[in-house]
């Protein structure tokens, strides 16, 4: 794997970013969920998406993934435009995504979800199951070495477990764009410190990651540029380094710039941020 | 990347410490297996009632041939349940193609709704003249199967009302087809009455024994090349033992089947062998090629990942319409083949064919462990409850109970099947243990006061 420099600042201006959304619009009969936003990724590079609930955080993405295309806006990926009517054409530019609610067949195995729609199959055509299971195995040992339970249906996978099966489905496929919505959610702490470390990893092969979280501490460790989501409006886009958790909050909250925010300002917040950034 | 312990399980070799333990290393069906078990307690419950009379091979040859019809359309059922849909018109389905392929055995031409079709080739009494008629069939389910799939799938109507419309609409279809205004239609083609499995109609014994032969072939050969797909792939496999166990297990169980069923069974005329009837071997082939669609085929896979998470199986770009709408071809072929063995059985077609039959086949899927709240079912598990159900029928006719009496008790039996799965995946034991006895004592009740 070729190893990038996580290059936020020093990012040189020409460079093609690896992915780029242009004026995205996505309304849902009369609510604008995304309203005119322009987002961009670079190899190697973690930039976080972030915004109180019912941001638009999720629709917005969901446009890159196929699995909502935006009403109107262009995709670039690598310098090209692309249109990207449904999940097959997202995964046919590298494009993997972690759902918010994982998107887990609960009746099938682990194998069997990891390549839900990509099935191995062998000469004749039939699933190539031993094939599909030994695979699955093999980036599940990178995973979550202590994962076991590959011939059992996911119901009965605990959350980390399960959460391990959708990660896998996007390592094995090599994503160069992976999406991340609210990836540790559901976790304890140790499977959440092992998809910090994964996410660390990935970042350093050279995949690009877009990284939704309400965790404002998760966001300043893995994040190189944080943009910033309200009521569909893109509120801005900042370097990590640029900025403190406390001028963050203020562009979650009251839409404010960094610039913008007085002391006092940051003061006040300090109490209702406690519930928005739960 | 650390070196982590090889998966390839140092379990495979041990023997099974518990019951547990064997259970989930050897990948038997639980399900499938309280299923046989309930088959037996049920046998041996009317063989008693009846004096010895239910386990007689001429009892069980003719409970086979019997069960073949409902089990054929079950195994098509199935996949339309686990994707979450209904199919209520397969009994009237089954009529209007039973119908039609009896038209061209006996009339030699088609005509539906005043539109003629008499191609020169409808010839009747021709050696192919069963061919013909299986193929139009065939073709005739696959087309009714794909407007009614793409009705439910591409349009968006419900299932229910898609085949419910159905239901009314092949019946009546009947009535408008050959012209006939629904006259009985009869004799059939003699080749074509072979599909009807009358007792001098049957395999015989040595061709039996073949079919018994490459069922065993295909157990062993099953079992080995799996097992070779796994160490090829570095799996963990199952002890030699366990897999001995089941290739003689397998073939044991088939050979003693047989035997006991077919080759015991002699011809009261003849007093020849009468071997397996033709029926039989076709839900045996269907069974298979169903079994290998659901479990090792995209399509199947599909089905279930629909049925799990319809949601999951969209954002996995899986083409979910398209894959609904072929669950509706394969069950509208399925009625075609059950259509051709009713009919064959009766060497005649009549209006009335496949009248309720709808009901017994969901009722078959159902005691087979298909789940209504979609993913969850098995191919054998409903040739299996086709089989519980007509040993239920069966029996009770052995003992002289009324039709109405029988409808009471597959009724109960249904509802306890269903009341026991579910309260046995909360683990409920002792709810599970009071379902079934309630559910048994009931049957037993009205099987008990319905004796003449
Ligand atoms: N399928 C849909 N139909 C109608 N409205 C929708 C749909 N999906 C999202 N919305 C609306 O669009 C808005 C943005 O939703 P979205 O899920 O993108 O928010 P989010 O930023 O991901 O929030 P959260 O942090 O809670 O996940 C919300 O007001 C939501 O109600
Ligand atoms: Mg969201």
């Amino acid at each position: 794997m070729p190893t990038i420099s996580p290059a936020s600042s020093e990012r040189s201006a020409d460079m093609t970013p690896l992915c780029e959304l242009r004026d995205i619009r996505v309304a849902f009969g009369g609510l604008h969920a995304v309203d005119g936003v322009s987002i961009d990724l670079f190899p190697g590079e973690v930039v976080a998406l972030v915004g109180g609930n019912g941001a638009g955080k999720s629709t917005l993405v969901h446009t890159l993934s196929g699995a909502h295309p935006a009403d109107s806006g262009e995709i670039f990926i690598n310098g090209e435009r692309v249109v990207i009517h449904n999940p097959r054409d997202a995964r046919l530019h590298g494009v993997e995504v972690i759902y918010q609610k994982l998107a887990l067949a609960d009746n099938i195995d682990a194998a069997a979800n990891v390549f839900l729609g990509r099935e191995l199959r062998t000469r004749t055509g039939s699933l190539d199951d031993e094939a599909m299971a030994s695979a699955t195995q093999k980036v599940m040992q990178r995973l979550n070495p202590r994962f076991r339970n590959l011939k059992t249906a996911v119901r009965s996978l605990s959350g980390g477990q399960r959460q391990s099966v959708a990660i896998a489905r996007a390592v094995h496929f090599n994503a160069r764009i992976l999406i991340m919505d609210e990836p540790t959610a559901a976790l304890g702490p140790a499977e959440t410190s092992q998809v910090r470390d994964l996410i660390t990893q990935l970042k350093a092969e050279g995949i690009g990651i877009f990284l939704i979280s309400h965790d404002i501490h998760d966001v300043f460790d893995l994040a190189d540029r944080i943009s910033v989501m309200l009521q569909g409006r893109l509120v801005g886009t900042v370097n990590k380094v640029d900025v403190s958790k406390d001028e963050v909050l203020a562009m979650i909250i009251a839409g404010k710039q960094p610039g913008e925010v007085s002391k006092e300002e940051i003061a006040d917040l300090h109490a209702p941020a406690q519930h928005t950034a739960e | 990347m650390t070196d982590v312990p090889s998966v390839v399980d140092s379990r495979a070799d041990r023997p099974a410490r518990s019951w547990r333990e064997f259970v989930t290393t050897s990948g038997i069906d639980t399900r499938l297996m309280g299923m046989l078990i309930a088959l037996a307690v049920i046998w041996i419950g009317f063989d008693s009632m009846s004096h010895g009379k239910f386990i007689t091979s001429r009892n069980l040859w003719n409970l086979s041939v019997q069960s073949v019809s409902i089990g054929v359309m079950a195994t098509g059922m199935v996949l339309i349940i686990v994707s979450r849909n209904i199919d209520l018109s397969v009994g009237s389905l089954l009529g209007f193609l039973g119908y039609t392929m009896a038209l061209i055995q006996t009339q030699g031409k088609i005509s539906v709704l005043g539109l003629n079709l008499s191609i020169s080739s409808l010839q009747r009494h021709q050696w192919y003249t069963w061919i013909l008629a299986l193929a139009v069939g065939l073709a005739l389910g696959a087309l009714v199967g794909l407007f009614q799939g793409v009705i439910v799938a591409y349009v968006g109507v419900p299932a229910f009302i898609v085949t419910l419309g159905g239901f009314l609409a092949w019946r009546g279809l009947i009535f408008r087809t050959g012209g006939t205004k629904g006259q009985t239609l009869s004799p059939l083609d003699t080749t074509f009455t072979y599909l009807g499995g009358a007792p001098e109609r049957s395999l015989g014994n040595w061709k039996t024994w073949i079919v018994v032969l490459i069922v065993c072939l295909g157990i062993v050969s099953t079992i080995l090349l799996a097992r070779q797909r796994r160490v090829r792939h570095g799996l963990a496999i199952r002890s030699t033992a366990m897999d001995v166990g089941f290739a003689v297990g397998g073939c044991a169980a088939t050979v003693l089947g047989v035997w006991l069923i077919a080759i015991k069974y002699r011809s009261p005329t003849t007093n020849k062998s009468v071997g397996l009837a033709y029926p039989v071997l076709i839900l045996i082939v269907v069974t298979m090629v169903m079994t290998y669609l659901a479990k090792r085929r995209r399509f199947g896979r599909y089905v279930f990942a629909y049925g799990g998470n319809p949601e999951a199986a969209e954002l996995g770009g899986i083409n979910t319409r398209r894959t609904v709408t072929y669950t509706y071809v394969v069950m509208g072929m399925l009625c075609a083949i059950s259509a051709a063995i009713q009919t064959a059985r009766l060497n005649s077609a009549t209006t009335n064919l496949g009248v309720q039959n709808e009901l017994d086949v969901i009722a078959a899927a159902v005691i087979g462990g298909t789940s209504f709240s979609g993913g969850v079912g098995t191919i054998p598990g409903a040739v299996l409850g086709a089989v519980v159900m007509q040993s239920l029928r069966s029996g009770m006719s052995l003992l002289n109970i009324d039709s109405p009496s029988q409808d009471i008790v597959v009724g109960v039996v249904l509802v306890t099947a269903v009341a026991v799965d579910a309260l046995l995946r909360v683990r409920n034991r002792r709810g599970m243990l009071g379902a079934l006895a309630g559910g048994v004592l009931v049957a037993a009740w009205v099987i008990q006061t319905g004796r003449p």
